[in-house]
């Protein structure tokens, strides 16, 4: 059943009873976000009452471990628009994902390649390809940042040449919280390989990665309201079918021999080990919740919220928003620097009244150069916000300010 | 609990400037940075002999590594190079909870029980032991 965002939404979410009687505005939900029930009972529910190893045991208990990790991977597939199951591997996070692809292309990259990322990104989509661009002799360069923190594309169209094998970029800033235009970017670079990182975006509504045109996609379960420790990379069949292995051991292999090993296929290929079941359950958990409800309705509810926090910030002296102004092709991700008072100190001291920001660089050094500021607040929305929750931000800051500067 | 943590005193030396900007031609400098948040302070120093005569810092951070550098700036000259560069042990230890605080940090006591900045107070004091260290060869 579908619920009206907001705080009605929170009886959903245990985090809101166990901070009940003091004051909590959490606006920190692009570091992660909080858990949903479901979720909850499905990672506490498998690792207190159903556990066993999946892929392995023939006994009851572990056959129907391996059934719930296969409905798992059906439920990420329908998430994300994929074409089948097997498009979906199952990784620790977002990060995981971008280093799996990243070191699987390593041995495509000849010298004087380039791979093109972005100066929007978190630095988990900058250094997995610096690692593995500088031993190839390929180039990583970057598409700048227009002043409004959006991807400048115009700049996109002259760089892309034939040497460009990858492009690899964010889906929503988690600076920004600007939109990309992942369409227009496939059609600027027709010919490389495509990967996007959808970690801030997956929190907000089901996707189709097809219809995206992308290659490769990749999220995070604890940011979409799952448990921490899970995550999806999804890849187009071919690619994932070319990719070889990053990490090699148990689960990932046909054959294992002295004279050579062969591996499996996707998505088994690239999960060596034992998976991180219980968070993958969660997270699935999570995504068939999400799947269930009014999307139009929870997109209507954060750009009321965006805009009432938008406007709010605008009014208050001294303080400037690092981000597109209006809510078009924006999500509810708003950073802001407050003249002659450090991000810290304005966190700090709001995080006594209860509203829980991110301050500092986000991961995100080189936007952090380009804007010209060591750190910035971030205030970012789920749809469990409210009107309180920016009102306490908004009603707070001008008092911080008034005592730090 | 951030009412303790910002107490007149230590906003106050946040904002006294002491030893702010850079030295011309030192005999040492090192930059430390946080990798938490981009703060970043970099330290010069001049020596004679096994003392620090002259110390600036070029500091881009929160009050509280603002202050930070400002105790170095404000202790520091005049010290043994040694006692000065045994000082960012000693303020790690004495923020995990162990012993005194270094002279002028008192007005940091708060910030001992807020783990997440105690980095902030750290990197003023190892950007001196690693300046130090850059003047180790000259004095």
């Amino acid at each position: 059943m579908s619920l009206a965002p907001g705080r009605p939404l929170r009886a959903r979410f245990p985090i809101f009873a166990a901070m009940s009687g003091q004051p909590f505005h959490y606006l920190d939900n692009g570091a992660t976000g909080q858990i949903v029930d479901v979720a909850a009972d499905a990672l506490l529910g498998f690792e207190t009452r159903s556990r066993a190893n999946v892929k392995r045991g023939v006994y009851g208990l572990a056959d129907a471990a391996t059934v719930a990790f296969d409905k798992a991977r059906a439920s990420m597939a329908a998430f994300l628009g994929a074409g089948s199951s097997e498009e979906i591997v199952f990784t620790s996070g977002t990060t995981m994902a971008l280093n799996i692809v990243a070191h699987g292309l390593a041995g495509e990259l000849r010298p004087g390649d380039r791979i093109v990322s972005s100066v929007l990104e978190h630095h988990s989509n900058i250094v997995p390809w610096q690692l593995v661009a500088g031993p190839a002799g390929a180039v990583v360069r970057a598409i700048p940042a227009t002043g409004e923190g959006r991807l400048d594309l115009d700049a996109l169209a002259a760089m892309v040449d034939e040497r460009t094998r990858i492009v690899s970029v964010t889906h929503v800033s988690n600076v920004t919280g600007a939109v990309s235009d992942i369409a227009r970017i496939r059609a600027l670079a027709p010919d490389a390989i495509l990967v996007v990182d959808g970690a801030q975006r997956a929190p907000h509504g089901p996707l189709d990665v097809q219809a995206m045109g992308c290659d490769f996609y990749a999220l995070s379960s604890h940011k979409m309201f799952g448990p921490t420790g899970a995550g999806v990379l999804w890849g187009r069949g071919e690619r994932l079918d070319a990719l070889p292995p990053f990490l090699g051991g148990g689960e990932m292999i046909r054959r294992v021999s002295f004279d050579g090993t062969s591996y499996a296929r996707p998505p088994h290929r690239f999960e060596a080990g034992t998976p991180p079941i219980g968070p993958v359950l969660g997270m699935a958990a999570a995504a068939r919740w999400l799947m269930q409800q009014d999307w139009s309705a929870w997109a209507a509810h954060e750009k009321r919220l965006g805009e009432r926090l938008l406007n709010g910030l605008a009014a208050i002296d001294g303080v400037r928003v690092h981000g597109p102004q209006g809510l078009q092709e924006r999500l509810g991700i708003v950073a802001f620097e407050v003249d002659g008072v450090h991000a810290h100190d304005v966190c700090q001291m709001l995080g006594d009244r209860g509203v829980c920001l991110r301050g500092g660089h986000h991961c995100a050094q080189p936007l952090m150069e380009r804007f010209d500021v060591a750190a910035t607040a971030r205030a970012s929305l789920a749809p469990y916000s409210d009107a309180d929750d920016v009102d306490a931000l908004l009603q707070g800051l001008p008092e911080v300010i008034g005592r730090l500067r | 609990m951030s009412e303790d943590l910002y107490q007149e005193a230590l906003v106050a030396m946040a904002k006294s400037g002491i030893g702010a900007g850079r030295l011309e031609a030192p005999d040492g400098t090192a930059t430390a940075d946080n990798p938490l948040c981009g703060d970043r302070v970099t330290v010069d120093v001049r020596m004679d002999g096994g003392r620090v005569r002259e110390l600036a810092h070029k500091t881009r951070g929160c009050l509280l590594t603002q202050a930070a550098a400002a105790c170095v700036a404000d202790h520091v000259p005049g010290m043994d190079a040694d006692d000065a560069a045994s000082l960012a042990e000693a303020v790690r230890r004495w923020l995990a909870g162990e012993g005194d605080p270094p002279a002028g940090l008192e007005i940091m006591e708060p910030v001992r029980a807020v783990r997440s900045r105690h980095e902030c107070v750290l990197i003023a004091y190892e950007a001196l032991r690693d300046a130090l260290g850059n003047a180790g060869t000259s004095r």
